[in-house]
């Protein structure tokens, strides 16, 4: 006998709609029927993006995807919205980037092929063009990628509505038409840059900071990309969940001055790359459930805290505490998200920022090519970084007070946690 | 005496690394007294199916927060709130691990 239904039934109905059985709760208590959560769902998405008015029509839009359910997530409402049937259809340009970091996690050569592999076909089946970048490239980025370069032309608000005017007028005609993928190989990695990425991470003591280091390699990396191959915007798929998280994290590590563009919807401290968050929105609870109803597909890739206890880091441990209190208070999330609303309106620009790792938000910091006025100027940011860990460049460095002025209290963190106690500490008694 | 049953279980998002990074399983739960319910469902994959670090799958009764439950694409946790839940052949159970 086929018994498909269960036999308690539930009772509860969608909040929206009055009629179908509920299917899922979400936030606190809201429980909504299939349909509903899916209109709803598709709305969120382009509502955001709608209320800013920050990505104009026919911009190239980079899209950081990491294979992880919420980025997939995110590449589909942009394959949703810019299709041909789709209500309000989205206007611009996507590409999509995915920065394979099987080095920090350790993985053979094959498993990374095998991954890559993977989401080429999912990023192929989208028919945008997209970026396979190993982070072993981050090794080789000028040191002005954290620069802030000067935004291309100041966009008043009213710019915004002539800009749509204007392309629904010329149906599209004038701007970039999405471009054809290109046959992009998988590039090939040296083993050179391998050992020395696994190097500098691998000099990192604690877990903590490695996070940190990884997520500060990952956004660089992102951004260079965008501004080599013409993008003005650069989504993330960070969910609200995930930024939640973020946000208290961020203050335990001391980076409590730059929260507000770090866990923020948009992020314009490089000046002519602005960051989106359009899944800030997003419980990952919701994420997953659509995913899962929608058939969205994912790659799950372990990270370097994958299966690790709670106290294996800060990141780690934040993540225990919030998702745990979440299930006994689901307005758990959300509230953590309105503090970040709070933090926007404190004048935070008026704190000097500056730091070599970080893009500075002070117009008058330190700049990074002063950091290598004293050594070799031709070399990576990154490369010097990896051989600080094995310390042979710090005694070409000058004086240092300098140091000080170089990093954020945040980043000096990360850096100590690097170079053995004896060669650092000179340099902590200054911070 | 119940009959034994047939249920497929999903698991998603992560949550496969416990399970030696199979997606899918289509398993029998014995026949027993009383109809089986989600809480010795758990305690059977414990016992039969999770691979490695229970502490990440289960948490007392029920599974470790950040991991989402849906039965028959319904969440779990309407369900849990109107009373006892009794698990019937052919029902599909989805594990996806939420948590970021």
């Amino acid at each position: 006998m086929a018994a498909l239904l269960l036999f308690v039934s539930v009772s509860k109905k969608c909040v929206k709609c009055k009629e179908a059985p509920a299917a899922l709760v979400i936030r606190a208590g809201d429980a909504y029927c299939r349909l509903c959560f899916k209109d709803f769902f598709i709305h969120k998405f382009k509502a955001v993006l709608g209320k800013n008015r920050i990505i104009f029509p026919g911009e190239k839009v980079l899209l950081a995807v990491s294979g992880g359910p919420s980025s997939c997530s995110m590449l589909r409402q942009v394959q949703e919205g810019l299709s041909q049937k789709a209500n309000k259809k989205l206007r611009f340009v996507p590409g999509v980037a995915f920065i394979d970091e099987g080095a920090a996690i350790g993985q053979s050569v094959e498993e990374r092929q095998r991954t890559v592999a993977e989401l080429q076909a999912v990023f192929q089946a989208t028919g945008f063009p997209f970026y396979i970048l190993p982070l072993e490239q981050v090794l080789d980025l000028p040191a002005s990628v954290v620069a802030t370069n000067p935004s291309p032309s100041e966009q008043p608000a009213s710019a915004y509505k002539a800009a749509v005017h204007h392309f629904v007028e010329t149906d599209g005609s004038n701007f970039p038409r999405p471009q054809e993928p290109k046959k992009t190989l998988l590039p090939r990695v040296q083993e050179s840059h391998t050992l020395m990425l696994q190097q500098l991470l691998g000099s990192v003591k604690t877990l903590t900071a490695r996070e940190e280091l990884l997520n500060t390699l990952r956004q660089h990396l992102l951004v260079h990309t965008a501004r080599t191959e013409g993008y003005s915007k650069l989504m993330l798929g960070d969910s609200c969940t995930r930024l939640a998280v973020k946000l208290l994290t961020s203050i335990s590590l001391g980076r409590g001055a730059q929260l507000a563009q770090d866990t923020g919807f948009s992020d314009s401290r490089y000046g002519d790359i602005i960051l989106v968050r359009p899944m800030r929105d997003y419980s990952a609870k919701e994420v997953a459930y659509y995913n899962h109803l929608f058939t969205v597909p994912y790659v799950v890739i372990p990270s370097v805290d994958t299966k690790t206890v709670d106290k294996a880091s800060i990141q780690r441990l934040t993540e225990s505490f919030v998702t745990k209190l979440q299930t006994d208070f689901p307005s758990t999330v959300s509230t953590i998200y309105r503090l970040q609303l709070h933090t926007c309106f404190m004048h935070i620009s008026a704190l000097n920022i500056s730091c070599v790792l970080q893009v500075s938000s002070d117009s008058l910091a330190v700049k990074p090519s002063t950091f290598f006025e004293a050594s070799t100027a031709d070399s990576s940011l990154w490369v010097l970084i990896a051989e600080l860990s094995v310390l042979h460049l710090y005694y070409r460095l000058p004086e240092t007070t300098r140091l000080k002025s170089l990093l954020c209290y945040s980043c000096a963190l990360t850096v100590r946690d690097m170079v053995s106690d004896d060669v650092f500490d000179p340099f902590m008694h200054e911070l | 005496m119940a009959a034994s049953i047939a249920i497929h279980l999903e698991f998603g998002g992560g949550a496969e690394l416990l399970f030696n990074g199979v997606k899918k399983h289509h398993v029998t739960l014995p026949s027993q007294s009383e109809p089986w319910d989600m809480k010795q469902l758990l305690v059977w994959i414990q016992r039969n199916l999770l691979k490695e670090r229970p502490e990440l799958f289960v948490q007392g009764d029920s599974v470790r927060p950040g991991i989402l439950v849906l039965i028959n694409d319904a969440d779990w946790e309407l369900m849990v709130s109107t009373g006892k839940l009794c698990l019937l052949s052919e029902c599909v159970c989805v594990c996806v691990c939420v948590c970021v």
